[in-house]
């Protein structure tokens, strides 16, 4: 019940936050030089101030501020975050169809530098002067300073043009067909070499927190108690000690999603990859502006909505969060 | 007994200024000070590099796509036939000089930020830490483009944009340090002898409080140069300059003829973060007290 009550609470305050959004996208676009109406004369290859006026009336650009600002919310309230005059269509739509993809890419880097970087975490914590510790420490170098995108590059270049395991670009090959499976694995496979690169980086960073959670840890005395309990070390450090120095690591993962994002825009040039980045890349040349500030909002939802996961997780693993 | 006495006279006349003392500390680190050797060369090379390689890093001066070292260009030729050599060196002008000031950007409002809230706390803490977490929820890259794309891509803009989107860990940080501070006895001193606010808050905190914020500041100047690269790698850019982020992005369509033309610019890149991290790694355990007895 506290779990489900301290739920809606984060929703509620995730809601304003969005609204914030809103009223900050809003703004930009009202202090931004040049307007919708300047965009459809350009289109129509230039027109005079009566017709760009006319323009202004019909779309309700000389309304006040606070009104217009009423306006656009009430708008996206109702699912419409405005018209792409560059694809020539709802921009709600145009999101939608590219957010798949980019969840998809976002989602599995998370899972898999969560789920690799707390067994490297854990495996270099055993042995701090081993392989895998000094593997942990030369990752979160390169990690850290290495541009993603060049990575990203430097993958294509060894394993999709030198060795051609991987395919080059996009998310699936149009000239396969047959049942799910063999799409399935056309998809994992466009998504291995994106999900390497976008991932290699917060890996380092979760690696090197839960190495040094773990190292707390195992050092507590009920772990000394647990030892000298006669229990296995493997159940000790898998079953007592990794309990308590998860909740770090999962809360750090839950703050980098907006960090994941940004990578994901870069990783999704490189890559060709179909989703929100690569709409974002296309529109900003295109000027199309109302599809811009769409996925601004929609990348500030799936951060919100992601860091909601994370706290429900935190709150199932460690119920001493929020018991009070 | 004598011999502790002794130990402590000798502790008295050794304190130096602490920041002397940090130095000390510093220079027995050899990673940080091997990069801060290697990185005061790259700034070198970024000052002076186009004075001794005056050639136009825009002009097209051989044959597209010449290897590196073949026809006398050290780093080779690019799509257009533009040497290379003096993109990376005019390209690092521009790189450093936005890594810097962007982090500059980021670690003033961030500072002001951070040390209001930690010094007044109450209501205007928890407002600037709302807006704090707002700033959080948005992916930095994709503001810092929006922000470019309506306002335009001046270099200006571009270091705006980053310094804008990307303070929320100095203010965090800075909070925290002036919470912890505040609450100290010569600070509750220096309030009961009557200082103002903006005394305590720039005289009296604010010294004790930077430690931790140069070490960020450090590492911000990495994170900019990187995002800059990021912004100008996606052609958001200053149209007019080069940098080592455009030099790729211009030349990534012709990994299959000429991939060096992608891997240089980005060891470039790689190398002056790397050394820029291991700085502020360098940093971190000469300015944190806590680490040096370890």
């Amino acid at each position: 019940m506290i779990i489900l009550q301290n739920l809606l609470v984060r929703a509620f305050y995730g809601i304003i936050l969005l609204a914030a959004v809103l009223v900050l996208n809003f703004s930009m676009m009202h202090m931004a030089p040049g307007d919708v109406a300047d965009t459809i004369s350009q289109s129509m290859g230039g027109a005079d101030k009566e017709i760009l006026d006319q323009i202004r009336a019909d779309y309700g650009l000389d309304r006040p501020f606070l009104v217009q600002l009423g306006s656009y919310i009430g708008n996206v309230l109702s699912f419409d975050l405005g018209f792409s005059y560059f694809y020539n269509r709802p921009v709600t739509e145009l999101i939608l169809q590219r957010l798949p993809a980019t969840l998809l890419l976002v989602f599995t880097a998370q899972t898999l530098a969560l789920i690799i970087g707390v067994v490297l975490g854990v495996i270099s914590a055993r042995r701090p002067n081993g392989l895998t510790s000094h593997f942990v420490t030369l990752l979160a170098l390169f990690g850290y300073s290495a541009p993603v995108f060049w990575t990203g590059i430097l993958l294509l270049i060894g394993f999709s043009l030198n060795v051609q395991w991987f395919p080059v670009a996009g998310m699936r090959d149009v000239t396969i067909s047959g049942n799910f499976w063999v799409h399935f694995v056309d998809v994992a496979r466009h998504l291995v070499l994106p999900v390497i690169t976008l991932g290699s980086i917060f890996l380092a960073l979760y690696s090197r927190l839960c190495r040094a959670t773990m190292l707390e840890v195992l050092g507590s005395d009920y772990i000394r108690t647990a030892k000298a309990k006669g229990l296995h070390d493997r159940d000790v450090v898998y079953k007592h000690a990794l309990k308590n120095s998860l909740s770090p690591v999962i809360t750090l993962a839950g703050l980098q999603f907006s960090a994941v994002i940004s990578g994901a825009v870069l990783v999704e040039a490189v890559f060709s990859w179909p989703g929100l980045g690569t709409l974002a890349f296309q529109s900003i040349i295109a000027r199309d502006t109302p599809t811009i500030l769409g996925i601004l909002f929609f990348s500030a939802l799936v951060v919100i909505v992601g860091n909601l996961l994370t706290d429900l997780i935190l709150r199932l693993i460690d119920p001493r969060i929020g018991a009070k | 007994m004598a011999d502790a006495e002794q130990q402590i006279t000798q502790d008295i006349i050794a304190a130096r200024h602490p920041f002397l003392e940090a130095w000390q500390m510093f220079r027995q680190n050899h990673a940080a000070m091997t990069a801060l050797v290697v990185l005061s060369l790259i700034v070198l090379g970024a000052i002076f590099g186009p004075m001794l390689y005056p050639i136009d890093p825009f002009e097209m001066v051989w044959a597209p796509f010449s290897p590196p070292g073949v026809d006398g260009f050290i780093l080779g030729t690019d799509y257009l036939g533009r040497d290379l050599l003096a993109a990376i060196i005019h390209g690092a002008r521009v790189s450093i000089l936005i890594g810097l000031s962007a982090a500059f950007v980021s670690v003033f409002i961030g500072v002001s930020i951070g040390a209001v809230a930690g010094f007044y706390r109450g209501w205007v803490e928890e407002v600037l830490m709302r807006i704090t977490e707002f700033f959080q929820v948005l992916p930095t890259l994709l503001f810092s483009m929006v922000i470019v794309a309506l306002f335009g891509s001046s270099l200006m803009m571009i270091t705006f944009s980053i310094g804008v989107v990307s303070w929320t860990a100095v203010a965090r940080i800075t909070r925290s340090e002036y919470l912890r501070i505040r609450e100290l006895e010569y600070v509750m001193a220096s309030r009961a002898s009557g200082s103002t606010d903006a005394k305590l808050i720039f005289k009296v905190i604010l010294p004790n409080a930077l430690p931790p914020i140069i070490v960020q500041a450090a590492l911000m100047v990495g994170s900019a140069i990187l995002f800059e690269a990021g912004l100008s790698f996606l052609g958001l850019t200053d149209p007019n300059v080069v940098s080592w982020g455009q030099v790729i992005g211009s030349n990534r369509q012709y990994i299959l003829d000429a991939s060096y033309t992608v891997t240089i610019p980005g060891i470039a890149i790689f190398v002056t973060v790397l050394c820029i991290s291991l700085v502020g790694d360098g940093l971190n355990d000469a300015l944190n007290p806590k680490l040096r007895q370890r």
